[in-house]
């Protein structure tokens, strides 16, 4: 019977693997660049949903460890343009954000709850800053420009950036995005997940049986901080272009409000919720100039009618379509 | 075994242990009385790691653990149940028992390979749920449980941490009158066959008098009798504290 559910599992990932590989041959290629946007930040939904459905922290500042993700990709452009490849670009989004987050997770794992919500969000704003005033060395508010890499010595000559998004890289996207999942998947399903989610029940008990918390706490927050800086690193991109906006704390409530959507209690809600939210505020903004009015709206909603995101919200009615067992 | 030397601690203003010595020796079961109040629990934290004493020393085989924190004591074979349960709670029963053994076997920082594919772990979790009489609530979460049943896991967990050292704060409170000898039972056979030294906070006499070899006494944090338990019954200020009766 398990051996069932975990086939049927595999089976299903692979059948969206396959839907978003022939994807592009059925939507537009806007669409198609949404997407990349959509896969992108779903892996930094995935990171945060660790510390807050396994760990049991929400992190209001994860948009710090994209941003050194996508200002590591910048950073190499702007100062090593010989290193500039794909995968030394990626390499460095890791490294940075493993750094940073190593670093501000230092301070924040010291504390649960709203303590720690507020020294994320502080931490968050405190590079922000500095991405935005150090202008000779970031580029100020003026970001970025993030141009087409060569990948793994293949270059892309005569592409035109349009063309490297809608082609070759939505592959690349959907290759990372899938890697990082199963990654994700294997972590909270290991001993290691099982004892985050130990000291999210009980922090007293979890010392009791000879773990050290604020450690796991804080190896939590590293691969989160990975994870939000791949996601920065392979959206930089997309974009084209980076700005200190990813390092606000507007952009660390979206990722929250992405989760939320999707729902945060099934693995792969982060992931619904960010293509989702990708979406609905792409909808949004063409309808109305009062877009973050419908984003607000929906978030109301999803709080009061659908507390479990939309993933929370069709298992449940699968759940009463489902025949009782006696 | 362990050791506890002239050992005081307070909180505040309130002098919790003022004076307290004692040891517990390999395959020992001792029981720790006293009245509410008396610092019985404060003890098991100060053994457990969860405080430290202001002044004394604590040794266990020798060595000084007086300032160890929580997870070195746990390694070197102290381990513990609440008395009020601390359970991982939306985490499964199987999970509960099989996160200590992780723990206790350095596995708990593994990644990548799924928790459910460590056989050995699994089948020893399923044991010890086996001894406890929960195999059947394994993959239910572990708020589902009644009161009594999360008490007993309470314990289970604690023993699967292969203590050398258990401490059980009240393993019976809010466990069904009829199951109490038997969940005793349970724990009183795994640990002899182990030769765990024990000490039990325990109000129930029927259980001191029929599992402990060994009767202390703490009262106002100080101990007031020490020895087998039929003696210490019959000591008069032991009478007055413990019963309020004078004969």
């Amino acid at each position: 019977m398990k051996r069932y559910i975990v086939n049927s599992r595999a089976a299903c990932y692979a059948a969206i693997l396959i839907v978003l590989l022939v994807l592009p041959q059925f939507i537009t290629p806007y669409h198609v660049t949404l997407m990349e946007t959509g896969l992108s930040l779903a892996i930094m939904a995935l990171g945060v949903n660790l510390l807050l459905r396994y760990t049991g922290v929400l992190s209001f500042g994860h948009g710090a460890y994209f941003a050194a993700g996508a200002y590591a990709v910048g950073l190499l452009y702007m100062y090593l343009p010989d290193h500039f490849t794909f995968e030394n670009a990626i390499l460095a989004a890791l490294l940075v954000s493993a750094a940073i987050s190593a670093l501000f997770g230092l301070v924040c794992v010291r504390h649960t709850r709203v303590f720690f919500s507020i020294l994320t969000l502080a931490l968050c704003m405190l590079l922000f800053a500095v991405l935005e005033k150090a202008y000779h060395y970031t580029g100020g508010s003026d970001g970025i420009r993030i141009p087409i890499p060569l990948f793994f010595g293949h270059e892309f000559e005569g592409m035109r950036r349009f063309q490297f998004l809608c082609g070759p890289y939505y592959y690349i996207v959907v290759g990372i995005f899938a890697a990082a999942s199963l990654v994700m998947l294997a972590i909270v399903n290991s001993p290691f997940g099982k004892i985050l989610q130990a000291t999210r029940d009980n922090e007293l008990r979890a010392e009791m049986i000879g773990i050290r918390v604020k450690r796991y706490r804080l190896y939590a927050f590293i691969i989160s901080g990975i994870f939000s800086g791949l996601s920065g690193g392979v959206w930089s991109f997309v974009n084209g272009h980076i700005t200190p906006e990813i390092c606000n704390w507007v952009f660390s409530g979206e990722v929250v409000y992405m989760v939320l959507l999707g729902g945060f209690m099934i693995f792969e809600g982060p992931i619904v919720g960010a293509v989702a939210f990708t979406y609905l505020r792409l909808y949004a903004v063409a309808t109305t100039q009062y877009w973050m009015l419908i984003i607000g709206a929906t978030l109301i909603f999803l709080v009061l009618a659908l507390p479990g995101g939309i993933t929370g919200g069709i298992q449940s009615l699968f759940n009463r379509l489902k025949p009782k067992r006696a | 075994m362990l050791q506890i030397q002239n050992v005081q601690k307070s909180f505040g203003q309130f002098m919790v242990i003022s004076d307290v010595s004692f040891s517990v020796e390999k395959n020992e079961v001792v029981a720790l009385l006293g009245p509410n109040g008396a610092g019985k629990t404060t003890m098991v934290n100060l053994i457990s790691g969860h405080l430290r004493p202001d002044a004394g020393k604590i040794l266990l085989d020798d060595r000084d653990i007086t300032t160890a924190p929580a997870h070195v004591r746990i390694a070197l074979g102290i381990a513990r149940n609440f008395q009020i349960t601390q359970l991982f709670e939306e985490l499964s029963v199987l999970d509960n028992v099989r996160n200590c053994i992780f723990s206790t076997e350095g596995r708990s920082g593994r990644f990548f390979k799924p928790a459910n594919a460590y056989d050995g772990e699994k089948t020893e979790a399923m044991n010890i749920l086996e001894t406890f009489n929960l195999a059947q609530f394994a993959l239910e979460p572990a708020a589902g449980l009644s009161e009594g049943d999360k008490k007993i896991l309470d314990t289970a967990m604690a023993f699967a941490l292969k203590a050398k050292f258990l401490l059980l704060d009240e393993p019976t409170s809010g466990v069904a009158t009829s199951d109490k000898f038997k969940v005793m039972d349970t724990i009183i056979s795994a640990i002899q066959k182990q030769g765990t030294a024990t000490l039990i906070i325990e109000h129930d006499m029927d259980i001191v008098a029929e599992y402990t070899d060994r009767v202390m006494v703490l009262a106002e944090g100080r101990i007031l009798a020490d020895g087998a338990s039929s003696e210490v019954m019959e000591n008069k200020e032991v009478k007055e504290t413990l019963f309020g009766v004078s004969d």
